[in-house]
């Protein structure tokens, strides 16, 4: 970070080519407002996203932490819970099984939303496209900016309504109606679930302008030589992702919008029938499943969008960490455009067994299997990839194979799950707690750490320590199937999710050994995460100094110097000529050709 | 004073920790290790843990196998049931295979590959052949799960006529379960929730001659065994999921409109008692859709008899209108937390 970075008009940044005199503009000094808080820098803007992510995560992992040792130990107290919870909803360290409800709900948002959509996403895309693409910021710094505070907001909003007297949002993260439309079901449906809704809306809002953005900038801001089809991996997930979100946020915050209506206004869009509280409700017409339709067709969408950026992220690490170029880039975009697609005509898998048409259910079977099909093809590729490859182990690159372990693992069980038939009997239950955190949770955030590994030294300029590194991923992975495989077990077993204890029913009051061993590597997974956090802080301000291109990288954000600038480069813009995978390619001297580097007479492209 | 002591302890052990640290790394330093952002060491070490874990973990999935089997899919006891777990069997052999195949090959070329000075990758971007290969064996082996799989749902899924079965309705309201059984006249009477009261729980139409000789049950519901049921499920207030595990059925019940789902039970109580040596085991309808406080503890017992007994026990249940109060044979399991529901009124 420079003390006194040079400033460009921001306008300037979109003229390529002219900027070889930029020195001369006005020169002025960052106070700390404009630096750190009010920045139209992508690069801080990352930086802010990334840290804002950390922050939920870490809430969202201790949350999950007091309702694991709930379920391993039903009815015990533990002074960590009430430490933390308070005597209210932890009587004693009990949890309180209103408040399990809200932890789980709030866990699952935070994840889900936070941690891997908005920091994930949010980090990465804004860290990379520029830098990748040769540009000298996002198209737009303002929205870019105005993203990261809704940002910001949301994430306050969620936090707070953890300390409100009624308890925070309970209905699960999905939210159905009319658990989540009547205070009277639940306490938590009070002004737990209107935070949850404005913040929720706020989060779209500022998904909608980070999404756009990103979307503008890679159609418009590439510099000379970056073709579309000589974009690295990790640009094509984040556009692809960009897109997915600015069709389907929106839904969700219809979605959310007419249940705010149903809450306070009167309508019936979800509310049909009801009698609660001693009363009968008025509203008569509307359904829950209109609901559910709405609210999966962002959802599933939304399995993509924190997923397609792990897959990214981890492509572009693969490659250059095994020195190879990566196998069937063709395929792999084209796959990524397979899912892309497909994502959007699979929400009814959710929905087997809600009262949908059966013959509807047919359809999403077909869809939703088809998925698999550029799955696969991904995943032998990066097998393919690391055939014969020089693999370098960098934490990085060892969370991007656990991802591929992650991914393929967690993702053949999707195969029992979207198969109407079998999900009869395995819906709701322990086996797709399994299944979506396998996949999509652990896999999301291996991409994640993958990429704060990786370019760690691009955004604080220092490197992380990696005898650490090497310790957080090989407990974190080791935990990570530790907690999630045995849930298959209890999942086929026909344990349901989200029950606050499994002694009520005799036949589920034997198998808690297995939530033993789970709650036992769940504490030994969050364990590890202070590890990372130690060594995260620490590196920003006391880790090695990091040289230009510390991983020998192809891609233009290691021509960019260490220290961060406005406009990233100090001269122009570098010209691309070549893909950004020619690793260890035949009669080159070097294991690495960047992209900068022109073709030799008679050098084929790629 | 005790608090104080435990955060001083944590503060101080950071500042050790990092203390530690950064000795290490300066030690490093000194050895001279500055060009590379991975040492030769930290590769093989790094290598022979890929190759360790693989095999750590097909151990730990054995286990499990071992000690958690005996609790998975238990002995179903209805007719698609046995459809449902052929094709889950058929499903799981697939999937192991492939999550044992791409494991060993993951972790093998990890282990195998690890970076050597002197080493050059090969430069081997893409096949179309082997792109082919990976896009057809997949898309046929889906397309044989997915037509199995169809083939299977549309025989579960496909409606059966009212008189072709016996119709029971389930009522789900937080935090319990009502059947309703049709009386001599085999119909079950209309319903407007705007009826519910302390008297008419299920807000049964009353100037409906069907419902009068309606049965409503609680604690627990008898099935004949062998014979075609057709559920009927309504809610009142929120979103519950009517799961009979032991069958393999499971539907929602939604507010404001009717869901369905037939089976044919074939297993009586007693036979399934005996055949799992449990004297005390009963078949279960549980909740599984989140439905609030007491969503963990909304169960209901189901009883699978012969036919003859069956009837025996539905005659033997009163009409609503004769008598509002339904014996409800106490088997609820009472509450287990402490605290009170949160529905103001109790109706029952």
């Amino acid at each position: 970070m420079s003390a006194h970075g040079t400033s460009i008009a921001h306008e300037e940044a979109h003229h390529h080519g002219h900027h070889d005199d930029h020195h001369d503009d006005h020169h002025h000094e960052d106070n700390f407002w404009t630096k750190y808080v009010f920045s139209q820098d992508h690069k801080m803007i990352a930086k802010q996203f990334l840290i804002t992510a950390v922050f939920m995560g870490v809430v969202a992992m201790l949350l999950s932490i007091f309702f694991r040792l709930q379920l391993a130990w039903p009815g015990q107290g533990f002074a960590i819970s009430e430490f933390f919870l308070g005597k209210k909803w932890a009587p004693d360290g009990v949890l309180d099984a209103n408040m399990y409800l809200a932890l789980v709900t709030i866990h699952g948002t935070l994840m889900v939303f936070f941690v891997l959509t908005g920091g994930l996403s949010g980090t990465f895309s804004n860290l990379l496209i520029p830098l990748q693409l040769g540009a000298r910021d996002m198209a737009s710094g303002f929205l870019n900016m105005l993203s990261y505070w809704f940002f910001a907001a949301s994430s306050l909003i969620m936090f707070l309504s953890l300390f409100i007297e009624t308890g925070p949002a309970s209905a699960g993260w999905t939210i159905y109606p009319p658990l989540s439309a009547l205070e009277e079901a639940i306490p938590g449906s009070g002004l737990g679930m209107t935070m949850w809704l404005i913040s929720m809306a706020l989060f779209v809002a500022g998904s909608l302008l980070g999404s756009i953005n990103y979307i503008v900038t890679v159609i418009n801001l590439r510099t000379k030589g970056m073709k579309m089809t000589r974009m690295p991996l990790t640009i094509w997930a984040f556009f692809i992702t960009a897109i997915l979100g600015v069709l389907s946020f929106p839904v969700l915050l219809s979605a959310v919008l007419l249940l705010i209506f149903d809450r306070s206004f009167g309508t019936s869009f979800y509310l049909s029938d009801i009698f609660i509280g001693g009363q009968a409700l008025e509203q008569t017409g509307g359904s829950p499943v209109l609901y559910e339709h709405l609210f999966w067709f962002l959802g599933h969408p939304e399995v993509y969008i924190v997923l397609l950026p792990a897959l990214g992220i981890t492509s572009e690490v693969i490659s250059t960490m095994s020195r190879k170029p990566i196998f069937g880039y063709r395929a792999m975009v084209g796959s990524i455009l397979a899912i892309g697609f497909l994502s959007f005509i699979v929400w009814g898998h959710h929905m087997f067994i809600t009262g949908m048409n059966p013959f509807l259910g047919s359809v999403f079977v077909f869809t939703t299997l088809l998925i698999a099909i550029p799955s696969a093809v991904k995943a032998f590729n990066y097998l393919t990839t690391l055939w014969k490859g020089n693999l370098i182990f960098s934490p990085a690159m060892l969370f991007a194979i656990g991802l591929v372990s992650t991914f393929v693992t967690g993702g053949v069980t999707g195969i029992i799950l979207a198969d109407s038939a079998l999900d009869i009997n395995v819906h709701d239950t322990y086996f797709v707690v399994a299944h979506f955190h396998i996949v999509m949770g652990a896999s999301a955030i291996f991409g994640m750490f993958c990429g704060v590994y990786h370019w760690f030294p691009r955004l604080f300029g220092r490197m992380m320590n990696n005898r650490l590194g090497y310790f957080h991923f090989w407990v974190t992975f080791i935990s990570v199937f530790g907690v999630f495989f045995p849930m298959h077990f209890l999942g086929m077993a026909g344990v349901p999710r989200r029950y606050y204890s499994n002694e009520a029913i005799d036949l589920f009051a034997g198998m808690n050994d297995i939530n033993v061993l789970i709650t036992f590597f769940a504490i030994a997974g969050a364990l590890a995460q202070l590890v990372f956090l130690y060594n995260f802080f620490y590196s920003i301000f006391r880790g090695k100094q990091a040289s230009q291109n510390p991983w020998n990288s192809n891609t233009l954000e290691w021509t960019a110097p260490v220290k961060h600038l406005h406009g990233n480069w100090p001269g122009a813009l570098p010209v691309v000529h070549r893909w950004p995978y020619d690793y260890s390619k035949p009669g080159k001297e070097k294991d690495f050709v960047p992209q900068t580097v022109p073709l030799d007479p008679g050098e084929e492209d790629h | 004073m005790q608090s104080f002591l435990i955060y001083s302890a944590i503060i101080l052990g950071i500042i050790a920790f990092a203390r530690v640290i950064k000795v290490y790394e300066l030690a490093n330093a000194l050895r001279g290790n500055k060009d590379e952002q991975v040492t030769d060491s930290d590769n093989k070490f790094n290598a022979k843990m890929m190759l360790a874990f693989v095999i750590a973990f097909f151990a730990f999935c054995i286990y499990q196998i071992i000690a958690y089997g005996k609790y998975v899919l238990p002995e179903s006891a209805s007719e698609h049931g046995v459809d449902i777990d052929n094709l889950m069997n058929f499903n799981l052999i697939i999937i192991t295979i492939v999550f044992v195949l791409v494991n060993i090959i993951l972790f093998w070329f990890a282990f195998k590959y690890y970076f050597r000075k002197g080493n050059r990758a090969t430069y081997f971007a893409h096949s179309t052949k082997l792109e082919l290969i990976w896009t057809i064996v997949p898309a046929i082996v889906l397309a044989v799960i997915i037509i199995y799989g169809l083939m299977t749902w549309n025989k579960i899924m496909t409606p059966v006529p009212e008189n072709e079965a016996v119709v029971i309705e389930l009522y789900a309201k937080q935090f319990d379960w009502t059947a309703r059984y049709a009386g001599d006249d085999k119909k079950l009477g209309n319903t407007n929730y705007k009826l519910i009261s302390d008297v008419n729980p299920l807000a049964l139409d009353t100037t409906d001659s069907h419902s009068l000789d309606d049965k409503l049950v609680r604690g627990e519901f008898h099935i004949p065994v062998g014979k075609r049921v057709l559920f009927k499920f309504r809610s009142r207030d929120v979103i519950h999921s009517a799961y009979m595990p032991h069958f393999r059925a499971q539907m929602n019940c939604v507010p404001g409109m009717e869901t369905q789902f037939h089976f044919v039970p074939t297993i009586t109580t007693a036979e399934m008692r005996t055949k799992l040596g449990k004297p005390e085991f009963d078949y279960i309808l549980v909740c599984n859709k989140i439905c609030g406080q007491t969503h963990y503890n909304m169960q209901m017992k189901i009883v699978v008899e012969s036919e003859s007994q069956y009837n025996t026990w539905l005659a033997s249940q009163p009409k609503f209108k004769a008598d509002p109060q339904p014996a409800a044979s106490d088997s609820l399991k009472t509450v287990k937390n402490s605290v009170a529901p949160v529905q103001p009124v109790s109706l029952w």
